[in-house]
């Protein structure tokens, strides 16, 4: 294949606590148009994974099929992935993490992935509350199948071939919380200072965190009159608050003015700062959250920003009360009830 | 009226109940009292799909010879349901007994001269001595029990002995219910006190054997085997083995310092998720499996497909049940086999296993996954509900104490370290069997991308078609390796020279061995093999390739197995016939041994006189 990206890199490109490059955490060269909103995320997941120190073999990328999970190739290449089967995403990662609690879980979907084909999958592993990072590369078509629209496409957004959708858009933030998400938030491909932070609190939240991402489809919807094109998102953006990230054991820097700023303290000890936080507009109240969602559809604005988050929430594996230990590191002695057992069992049926 | 000769230890008992009126477990009580005096059983329901109100029966067919197929005939009917009184009546060979609660006066037409009718008035007497109504309901049972074992001469101190054990924990329980069964055998012993022509004698032919169902030895053996995960969607009649394989998690997973789980079980929102789920959770290393029944196997194609092409391992049960579609949910077939064997779109090949017994069960569970580690592809451990959901004479569960479970090919950081380049698709050893890494193992090395798209040695997407080509062959080669550590066949020779064959499989077996001594009395012998996996090893080649003629017996109606022999060894289809039962009915000796006769004299193998059977 000619998809080869150069070896050598700069001597002195700058390395995190623990001692990797930006570089180590890229993947393997992009396969999507040029311009595609799905690099940028790409780009902004290994911004999000080298700032925070993680440790790429620690990471499994998880995704379905389409644009989007193409895109687990694309970063983390010492990462483990898995491109499984058309809107089945979660499941394989639900399996995944039941074998082993201790990785991050990053699945990456798009809007036919989730909000159609997959939409029973999604829909349960959010009642399930897996710890995983779910997001969704949300560009309102079908692009490998050549711009269809998807069931995320806006009512009366028209698409390449100039028809004009007459379906009512699922909207993945407000029916994620609905069905007990515990970290929502939607932002923008081309925010990447709004998208990053986003990345890492979602990251450092134990439970399901959604990120859904406008993501738009340079070659089949970004025509005058789609409501996914790079014009009518930047013009229609309508941030919730700024968002910084502070790891945990850090020190916070930036100074704003008292009463504009709300922190947010997450399981790792880490804290989400939102700064200049819309009114009357609370992200741990879900009541709040979901008429924020809501005002913003009825005005045409799309909301981003984390939308809602729960940190007092129990994981699958605490509500199945499985052990510490992963499953995968069980042993034969542990698992196997042995020879005497078994003739127990034998002289119970007799 | 008919008169038959008292015949001892060889009769078919049917019990015909009310669905969820607590018979299951008077019915057991009276088979397992059998088992207890040392009499082969084979005890089978034959139950609606219907929680509450249909009619439902039990069978019981009792052997001295250790037949534990299904037989045709009635002997003796124990009948508390009225709705079903005409079919049950007409159902009793003649000379056999109608054993019904004779409260309410049976109605005149339904009487036949050519059989016996003992009524018992069984809610009279519940109505009398209790005041309950529950117990007025399943004290019922209880004495019907006590009237037939009193029939029968069962021995009072083996049904004792099993309510002493029912109840213990509960002692308050046993009085009423021996006082039941006495209630039972008095009545007996007043009304109808001659010798009925059916007995039951102790003898000592069940050996060490156990009486169990082969869900409950399947969901037992996932447990030896080290699932871990195990992830599934309610379908009769598989459900019952993922509801076994917790209880024994709960009785032998739990940490004793914590209190937490060693298991995590999930139940999915279909069959999709719940395969998916268990193809993740092997793909990060942990056993894992999942059991269903057609219908799920059919929504579980596409991903059987990607853990064949990306070479995961997973196990899979499929309790069969009568299709296609829907079908009879309730009723046994032999009907997955060729969806199972290539399921998955494009060209894919699963690995089988065919249990017969609740021993079988077992091992062949424990067995699937040590062969989907070793061969990093999808088993299917192929029960049915017969086998699954009936209770069973079987040899007891083995273990051996030695045994360690085989993982596979799988990297250790350390190999992974001393290896220049890692290429999870390549052929290293010739065998077919690549190596595999899980996730977290290195922190440079071994990571890849697990695809379903066509891939090459190095798990690089390529369409380049040389590539796709190798892949695709490596597989075949794989699956050739497969056919050298999936279990041989069972071959039983007769002792006289013949070049008739019987071809059979999981829970045909029992019929088609007692179809075989049948003809064997009759001078047409046979030598039979009993295939216990696919792909077929060298051994079922021979077998065919040494006989003229092999009789394929199986459950289903379009000859499955016979179908994979045919398309899998190039078999000449003229030398496979089939013997072919698919009423949703566990299968006969009596079907085979007269399917076969008329297939004998078709064919003229034989004169006509050598088959009257």
């Amino acid at each position: 294949m000619t998809y080869l990206k150069p070896k050598f890199h700069h001597p002195d490109l700058p390395k995190n606590k623990l001692g990797y490059t930006r570089k180590y955490y890229e993947g393997s060269l992009s396969t999507l148009c040029a311009g595609c909103g799905h690099d940028s995320i790409s780009a902004a997941i290994v911004e999000a994974c080298f700032e925070l120190n993680i440790e790429p073999h620690k990471v499994a990328k998880m995704s379905g099929i389409g644009c989007s999970s193409k895109t687990p190739a694309y970063f983390l290449s010492n990462s483990h992935g898995f491109n499984s089967v058309h809107g089945r995403m979660p499941s394989v990662a639900t399996g995944a993490n039941l074998a082993n609690r201790d990785l991050l879980y990053l699945g990456v979907s798009g809007d036919g992935d989730s909000a159609s084909i997959g939409m029973g999958q999604f829909v349960h592993v959010i009642r399930r509350n897996l710890n995983m990072v779910y997001i969704v590369m949300n560009n309102g078509c079908y692009g490998l199948t050549k711009g269809q629209d998807s069931a995320t496409a806006d009512v009366g957004s028209k698409n390449k071939s100039g028809n004009i959708n007459q379906f009512e858009g699922i909207d993945l933030c407000g029916l994620a919380i609905e069905l007990g998400a515990t970290f929502v938030a939607q932002s923008f491909s081309g925010d990447k200072a709004q998208l990053v932070p986003l990345l890492q609190a979602a990251m450092s939240h134990e439970g399901f965190a959604l990120v859904n991402v406008l993501s738009p489809c340079v070659t089949f919807n970004n025509n005058t009159g789609s409501t996914k094109s790079y014009d009518y998102v930047r013009e229609h953006l309508e941030a919730t608050a700024s968002v910084d990230f502070v790891p945990y054991a850090e020190e916070i820097t930036t100074q704003y003015e008292e009463g504009e700023t709300k922190s947010i303290q997450l399981h790792d000890g880490s804290w989400l700062e939102l700064h200049k936080l819309a009114q009357g507009w609370n992200p741990e109240d879900k009541i709040s959250a979901i008429n924020a969602l809501q005002n913003a559809r009825k005005h045409h604005e799309i909301l981003t920003g984390l939308i809602y988050l729960d940190t007092d929430n129990k994981e699958l594996h605490d509500l199945m009360n499985t052990t510490d230990v992963p499953l995968n590191k069980l042993t034969q002695d542990v698992l196997c009830p042995g020879l005497e057992v078994l003739e127990s069992i034998n002289a119970d049926l007799r | 009226m008919a008169k038959n000769k008292s015949k001892v230890n060889d009769l078919v008992v049917r019990f015909a109940n009310v669905n969820g009126t607590g018979s299951a477990s008077a019915n057991y009580l009276f088979a397992k009292a059998v088992f207890r005096m040392g009499i082969p059983v084979s005890p089978k329901n034959i139950f609606p799909s219907n929680i509450q109100g249909l009619p439902t029966w039990y069978e019981v067919r009792i052997s001295e010879k250790g037949y534990l197929g299904r037989r045709d005939g009635i002997d003796v009917m124990v009948s508390v349901n009225p709705q079903s009184f005409a079919k049950d009546i007409a159902s009793v060979s003649s000379g056999g007994y109608f054993l019904y609660d004779s409260t309410k006066r049976l109605h005149s037409d339904l009487i036949r001269d050519d059989i016996h009718f003992i009524g018992i008035p069984l809610m009279e007497i519940c109505i009398r001595e209790y005041t309950d109504p529950r117990q007025r309901l399943l004290f019922k049972n209880i004495i019907y029990v006590g009237a037939l074992s009193e029939l029968l001469k069962i021995e009072f101190s083996v049904l004792e002995e099993l309510i002493r054990e029912q109840f213990s924990g509960k002692e308050k329980l046993i009085a009423p219910n021996l006082n039941a069964l006495q209630l039972g055998i008095q009545y007996v012993k007043e009304h109808f006190p001659e010798q009925i022509n059916f007995r039951l004698e102790r003898r000592n032919l069940v050996g060490d054997a156990i009486l169990m169902d082969g869900n409950t030895a399947a969901g037992l053996g996932a447990v030896y085997a080290g699932a871990t995960v195990a992830s599934w969607y309610p379908i009769t009649p598989s459900t019952s083995l993922i509801e076994a394989f917790e209880d024994y998690c709960k009785q032998f997973r739990i940490d004793k310092e914590t209190g937490k789980k060693n298991y995590a079980i999930v139940q999915a929102e279909d069959e999709l998720a719940a395969i998916g789920m268990a193809i993740g959770a092997n793909w990060n290393g942990a056993r894992s499996f999942t059991a269903t029944s057609g219908p799920g196997l059919s929504l579980m194609n596409e991903f059987l497909g990607i853990a064949y092409f990306s070479e995961i391992p997973v196990v899979l049960v499929d309790v069969q049940r009568a299709g296609p579609s829907t079908g009879m949910p309730t009723r046994t077939q032999q009907s997955d086999i060729l969806n199972a064997a290539y399921c998955g779109h494009g060209d894919t090949k699963n690995i089988l296993l065919f249990p017969s017994t609740p021993a079988e069960c077992f091992e062949m569970v424990a067995d699937a996954f040590d062969l989907s580690d070793s061969l990093q592809s999808p088993v299917l451990v192929m029960s049915d509900l017969d086998l699954g959901m009936n209770d069973h004479m079987s040899a007891p569960l083995k273990w051996n104490s030695d045994r360690k479970y085989k993982l596979g090919k799988v990297m250790t950081e350390k190999e992974l370290d001393a290896l220049p380049k890692y290429g999870r698709y390549l052929d290293v050893d010739d065998d077919g069997i690549p190596y595999r890494t899980i996730p977290g193992t290195h922190p440079t090395k071994g990571a890849y991308v697990t695809r379903g798209s066509s891939h090459d040695e190095y798990a690089a997407y390529t369409e380049d078609s040389p590539t796709y080509v190798r892949i695709v062959n490596r597989l075949l080669k794989k699956f050739d390796t497969a056919k050298k550590m999936v279990p041989k066949p069972e071959i039983i020779k007769s002792p006289q020279e013949t070049k008739l064959g019987f071809l059979y499989f999981g829970t045909s077996a029992y019929a088609s061995q007692e179809a075989k001594d049948f003809l064997a009395e009759h001078n047409i012998f046979v030598n039979a093999i009993r295939i216990k996996a696919f792909p077929f090893s060298k051994e079922v080649e021979a077998f065919i390739e040494r006989h003229e003629t092999i009789f394929v017996i199986e459950q289903n109606r379009d000859a499955q197995m016979r179908t994979l022999l045919i398309n899998e060894l190039d078999v000449n289809p003229k030398k496979l016939i089939k013997v072919l039962n698919y009423d949703g009915m566990p299968i006969t000796a009596n079907f085979i041994a007269k399917e076969i006769s008329v297939d004998l004299k078709a064919h003229l193998y034989l004169s006509k006189e050598s088959v009257s059977l």
